[in-house]
């Protein structure tokens, strides 16, 4: 964890002060944790993700970092197979998790790809049912819609 | 099934007219490219269109009307331009509409055809059209595999930006020109264009022609006979500038040819090659200012020798050690003394070479570091090149102590196959067994133990030798490395990420505008950048690198055989 670190760094940076009587030391390690904690909020820290579903058009996920980076990917609605909520055992309980089928094109019933979503918000059954209802209501829709010709 | 509309955001405070793009039926989207202004007439409009679909191959037809009236709505404006859709009859007519400088505008679809009673919901994307003019769309890796899936599951966003890429013939009227037909698009205020870029283009034909020829003398140069001959053709193979210099005349030969670009990745990988030699030469010059100033080059010269008598003297230590009790280690002292003696010997040749080639360093050492002006990567492989040079001797020792503990190895193989009464059979390339009379047992063993008991020495030499000449192999593997990276690092590609992140597209991203109940959703369709590492994968310079030719199980393997080593493999080089 980051306090965990901090704490790493500055203990053995203080340790080898008192050995070396270097200041430098000292400097070194607060560059290292302003470094350090700058790279963690920009490429590490995710704040928020979302999942933004447009029937016609396709699936977009966004997560969005400490910093205020956004990285996005847009899947469209041709290559999606489902959404699903997929059960996996890890250690001694079991965890939900929302995922995006991808369609293969080789193998009309087959899966080329799963697309895992909220991989650290990692919300619980019961939000994520309700996000599942909500996909499915989408994709409904372009399978009932007519196609035209 | 909904209507999806992509409008370019310049067009939004153009006046009303008719709208001009591409329908995509099998994705029932419609792709706006422009507005034509009132007045027009009809024929002329429709005259124009084809002359653009003959010459971009873009089916452009007339999809809707668009109407920007500053008061409220007209009545008979709507009207007039439903009766258009009569003139130019397209299925289905759309019809958008925009109030004052209200946010929300209104979008409806005219069906005269249609079997569907009910009015078809409608999406309004908005594009930057320059932007997705001029970015190139990347597929992701997986669907580049299989091109042959690639035409059905066709991705709906290159049809878009396919679309609007080509029609760059219709981007060149602007609202201003002498013609019947006005069209407001982003370009329609005035054709943008770069003097740099013009003068740069008219120049570098003049350029590219001369270089070409250049070029071609050079390579005759280097093509001819006077250089194949047996003593060079071989040292030409074995020093790495040569390579690098080959490697580079052939960049030089693909930037100079007169041949244009014929798709994307051909001439980023133009502009590649040309930022990374332009980077590479400007670097080396600053090398080489920086190495001729305050006269570097001769303090360097002068420290050379000085250097490799150091380097001799710490080789006759180590073998002084060796010929007595190194760690302890007792050895075998007539084999000892007589390896040492071999070794020390020649160490006294190099150093009586090294004195007698002194008085002429300096000089060679200054012409050849004029050569650094040819760019940074020449200078490292001349560097590599003058290590393996001043080390030679520690690579003689090592085939020596390597073949000498090779031998040793396949006799005590052999004589402990025959220790047991077997044979190796080369017929049959297994072991059999094998009678033997007992004279040959009898000097059979006598050897095996000779051999078994001189084994410590020998492997003490061989283990010493073959660490050091790991240790030069291990440098200059590392600058080789280093090479390689300026070699194949695409760096304008990489500048092009960071500057115009727009050109390449990994993707788009949508955002949700503000909603009013009613009126048709609102998106914002952004280019979404290739990542960097996307980028360096993509447009990596090819180069003949250097890679371990065997993994670490065989290399362990033949350095326990006492096989020689070279670790370093390159590419088109045939197998030792």
């Amino acid at each position: 964890s980051l306090s965990a670190a901090t704490s790493a760094v500055w203990l053995a940076a203080y340790g080898l002060f008192v050995l070396s009587q270097n200041s430098m030391v000292l400097s070194a390690a607060i560059f290292i944790t302003l470094i350090g904690l700058i790279i963690y909020l920009h490429f590490v820290k995710i704040d928020q993700e979302s999942l933004l579903v447009i029937g016609s058009l396709g699936i977009q996920v966004t997560s969005s970092y400490a910093s205020g980076k956004e990285s996005t990917t847009f899947i469209e609605m041709s290559r999606v197979k489902d959404v699903v909520i997929n059960e996996a055992i890890h250690m001694q309980k079991v965890i939900y998790y929302l995922c995006i089928l991808l369609r293969d094109p080789g193998d009309p019933q087959g899966v080329s790809e799963v697309v895992p979503l909220f991989q650290s918000s990692k919300p619980r059954l019961d939000c994520l049912i309700e996000v599942y209802k909500s996909c499915q209501e989408i994709l409904e829709q372009r399978k009932t819609a007519p196609q035209s010709s | 099934m909904v209507l999806k509309v992509f409008f370019p955001s310049c067009c939004s405070s153009a006046e009303s007219g008719v709208l001009i793009g591409r329908w995509i039926s099998e994705q029932n989207s419609a792709v706006i490219l422009a507005v034509v202004h009132f007045p027009f007439i009809p024929v002329q409009v429709k005259q124009y269109l084809r002359d653009v679909q003959r010459v971009t191959t873009v089916s452009v037809s007339v999809l809707g009307a668009w109407s920007n009236s500053k008061q409220e709505k007209e009545e008979s404006l709507s009207e007039f331009l439903e009766d258009l859709g009569t003139i130019f009859a397209h299925e289905p007519w759309i019809q958008i509409s925009k109030e004052g400088d209200s946010k929300f505008w209104n979008c409806s679809t005219l069906q005269k055809h249609s079997n569907n009673p009910e009015e078809e919901k409608v999406i309004l994307v908005y594009y930057d059209q320059r932007k997705v003019m001029l970015s190139h769309l990347h597929p992701p890796l997986a669907t580049a595999a299989s091109p042959d899936h690639e035409a059905d599951d066709a991705s709906k966003l290159s049809a878009i930006f396919d679309t609007v890429a080509k029609s760059k013939v219709l981007f060149l009227t602007g609202r201003y020109d002498e013609g019947p037909i006005k069209l407001t698009h982003w370009q329609s205020d005035g054709i943008e264009a770069s003097i740099i870029v013009e003068l740069m283009k008219q120049a570098s034909v003049p350029a590219c022609m001369l270089l070409a020829f250049l070029l071609s003398l050079v390579s005759g140069v280097c093509r001819s006979r006077v250089l194949k001959f047996w003593p060079l053709s071989f040292l030409w193979s074995k020093l790495s500038t040569c390579e690098q210099l080959g490697h580079r005349l052939q960049h030089l030969q693909l930037i100079s040819s007169n041949k244009k670009a014929q798709n994307q990745t051909q001439f980023m990988r133009k502009a590649n090659i040309f930022v990374s030699l332009l980077i590479d030469v400007a670097l080396g010059i600053l090398l080489m200012s920086w190495l001729y100033r305050k006269n570097r080059i001769s303090h360097l010269a002068d420290t050379l020798i000085p250097v490799a008598d150091h380097v001799a003297e710490e080789l006759q230590d180590l073998l002084q050690w060796l010929m007595g009790a190194p760690a302890g280690l007792k050895m075998n002292r007539a084999l000892d003394q007589v390896l040492g003696r071999f070794f020390l010997y020649h160490i006294h040749l190099w150093i009586s070479y090294i004195h007698l080639m002194s008085p002429f360093i300096e000089m060679i050492l200054w012409y050849v570091g004029l050569s650094a002006c040819l760019g940074l990567t020449v200078a490292l492989c001349i560097l590599s090149d003058i290590i393996a040079l001043l080390t030679f001797h520690i690579y003689c020792f090592y085939v020596y102590g390597a073949r000498l503990y090779c031998l040793k190895i396949y006799g005590l193989s052999s004589l402990w196959r025959l220790f047991r009464g077997k044979k190796w059979n080369v017929l049959r390339q297994r072991v059999d067994s094998c009678s033997y009379d007992l004279d040959q047992l009898f000097i059979g063993t006598l050897l095996f133990t000779i051999l078994l008991f001189l084994l410590p020495t020998t492997a003490l030499y061989y283990l010493v030798f073959t660490l050091l000449r790991l240790l030069v192999v291990v440098v200059q593997g590392l600058i080789h490395l280093l090479v390689d990276l300026i070699d194949s690092l695409p760096l304008y590609s990489i500048i092009l990420r960071l500057c115009r992140s727009y050109r390449l597209a990994a993707g788009v991203k949508f955002r949700v505008l503000e909603q009013q109940d009613g009126k048709p959703l609102r998106l914002l369709m952004q280019i979404n950048p290739l990542s960097y590492g996307s980028v360096v994968q993509t447009y990596r310079l090819p180069t003949y690198s250097c890679y371990p030719k065997d993994s670490w199980t065989s290399l362990c393997k033949k350095l326990f055989l006492g096989e020689l080593i070279y670790p370093w493999k390159h590419k088109g080089e045939n197998q030792d």
